[in-house]
């Protein structure tokens, strides 16, 4: 075939796949959310933005976001530092640290759950260690806090993964010289850090925050398993609002929210993180 | 690191490998203590898992497992996750790995176009996708299908597809394939006798991504089936209703295949991402 056509047939396939899987659907999705039946609305914006429920949900979705994220990136860090110097059984340890990458996310609600729920392992380690009586219910509506903290562990335990093998993909592409010619300088392991691994890694800390702030706002099976209601989510919301309410409008305004909430924190991100032009790593 | 720490005296240098390994080991166990958690309770008799105080080791016993396998329209829902999963690793190579080679091997016009297409499929929350698609699949009698599931999940799983083909396919040199063309292969011999041999365990690590992506998705299934559940999709619609040991098994069959799937890919985790980064 001729090879000035051929590229265009390879990628012909996924190219309409996605035109009409994904950017279609968005379309569609606008649609839905700025219409009520009969001509251009914002009414389904204002019946969700006006429900009781959305700033609490937006509120969770925010606060575990903010306090899920900036560990992960921490913890990611310092775990692929901590492979990068490994010698012996790196690839057992990453092995072992990269289980959570497959896990998904209902299963890791599950997983806490077990240790969480009121028969769980924490209340009969802690019962064991004479700290209780019997079992304490740590996930009602009267423990919000503990509610708040299974979930963000379990958050933490399931996707840290995904930043961490990035990351460590990113740190692999930094050439060794920088830090001989550092450690000729004399110095230290921190600066180092600091000064060669960090602004190397800028367009791989970019795609692990993107990718990972995205799945934030779109928690929902964790906060399911654990919470149920007692932790509103926006995307429990929209769930609910198509499902139990079989109201699609208002399901498609919410997923529009979301959408907005997720591109503005990319290009924050992008921009923040972005490598200057002209320099090269 | 050698001239910083031949200035250290020797027990400082011996505390911080401590420290380190300590930590290691410890974060290992992070990762590992609660999947133990849930595989004791999985292997616990359902009088077991509701019980207080619990036991730290599984007791071995099955009973858990044979109520979840004979617990109604589970063993379907498990059965729909299959195919469903078979169906979007097929679709997801079928369509993706072609993607893959053209961007390793041509220069076009149009190219950047293409891959923004493809990076941009990453920077939206996908799921959501399944709200409007719930309206045209009931136009088009695809709703509550395996099938049409299938295509939602294809969308979150393709672009990976495409990803981590180029990258595999970018290793290997165009020469080989020239090398083949000048011994009287055609394009399309060549490929499938000197490129595909090479590149086969590489797409069948892809191959399995996609099917764990499928596997683990929650939402979409949730919001696209009804009658043909897939196991994540009823797991969460009882989970207000269901007893414990039951959501526990349920849970450590969800994780079973992602163990098995990281295992399988281990090698070529981090050549993919490290080059469908950039």
């Amino acid at each position: 075939m001729n090879p000035r056509i051929l590229p265009y047939v390879l990628i012909l396939p996924v190219t309409l796949f996605l035109c009409l899987f994904f950017l279609y659907p968005f379309v569609l999705v606008s649609q839905q959310a700025f219409s009520t039946g009969s001509g251009f609305t914002l009414d389904n914006f204002k019946d969700v933005m006006s429900h009781w429920k959305f700033p609490i949900s937006l509120k969770n979705t925010l606060y575990l976001a903010a306090a899920v994220v900036p560990f992960q990136l921490a913890l990611a860090l310092l775990m692929a530092t901590m492979v990068s110097k490994m010698k012996k059984g790196r690839d057992l340890v990453l092995y072992v640290w990269t289980i959570p990458l497959g896990i998904s996310d209902l299963a890791a609600g599950i997983i806490w759950l077990a240790i969480f729920e009121q028969s769980g392992f924490l209340n009969s380690m802690m019962s064991g260690l004479g700290f209780i009586d019997r079992p304490m219910n740590l996930l009602s509506y009267q423990t919000p806090a503990l509610v708040f903290l299974a979930i963000a562990l379990a958050e933490i335990w399931r996707a840290t993964a995904i930043m961490l093998v990035i990351l460590v993909a990113g740190i692999g592409l930094i050439p060794k010289e920088y830090y001989e010619a550092a450690e000729v300088f004399g110095a230290s392991p921190w600066k180092r850090f600091t000064r060669i691994t960090l602004p190397l890694l800028r367009p791989s800390l970019s795609t692990a925050l993107v990718l990972r702030v995205i799945l934030a706002f779109e928690v929902f099976a964790v906060v399911q398993a654990l919470g149920g209601t007692l932790f509103p989510v926006l995307m429990g919301e929209t769930y609910k609002y198509q499902f139990e309410l079989l109201d699609g409008g208002s399901a498609a305004a919410i997923a529009l929210i979301i959408l907005l909430i997720s591109i503005a924190f990319t290009l924050l991100i992008l921009r923040a993180l972005r490598v200057p032009k002209g320099a090269t790593i | 690191m050698s001239t910083a720490a031949t200035d250290m005296p020797g027990n400082t240098r011996k505390a911080g490998r401590y420290v380190y390994i300590a930590a290691v080991v410890l974060l290992c166990a992070w990762v590992i203590v609660p999947l133990y958690f849930l595989l004791i309770n999985t292997l616990s008799s359902p009088e077991a898992v509701n019980s207080f105080p619990k036991s730290f080791i599984p007791e071995f016993d099955l009973g858990s497992l044979s109520f979840f396998a004979n617990f109604a329209g589970m063993l379907t829902a498990l059965k729909n996750s299959i195919i469903v999963a078979g169906l979007t690793m097929i679709m997801s190579i079928a369509i993706g790995a072609p993607a893959g080679y053209a961007l390793s091997r041509f220069d076009f016009p149009g190219k950047e176009l293409f891959r923004m297409l493809i990076l941009l499929t990453r920077a939206f929350p996908l799921p959501l996708l399944a709200l409007p698609l719930a309206v045209m699949f009931i136009r088009t009698g695809l709703d509550d299908t395996a099938f049409g599931l299938a295509l939602v999940h294809t969308t979150l799983a393709v672009p990976f597809a495409v990803l981590i083909t180029f990258s595999l396919f970018s290793g290997i040199p165009i020469e080989l394939e020239e090398a083949a063309w000048t011994l009287g292969c055609t394009r399309l011999t060549a490929f499938t006798k000197v490129v595909l041999p090479l590149i086969l365990p590489g797409i069948t690590a892809s191959a399995i991504f996609a099917f764990v992506i499928s596997w683990n998705e929650v939402f979409a299934a949730a919001v696209l089936t009804i009658e043909n559940r897939t196991l994540t999709a009823f797991l969460l619609q009882n989970l207000d209703t269901s007893p414990l040991h039951l959501k526990f098994a349920g849970g450590f069959i969800l994780v079973v295949p992602a163990l098995i799937f990281i295992f399988a890919v281990r090698k070529y985790l981090f050549a993919m991402w490290g080059i469908a980064n950039r």
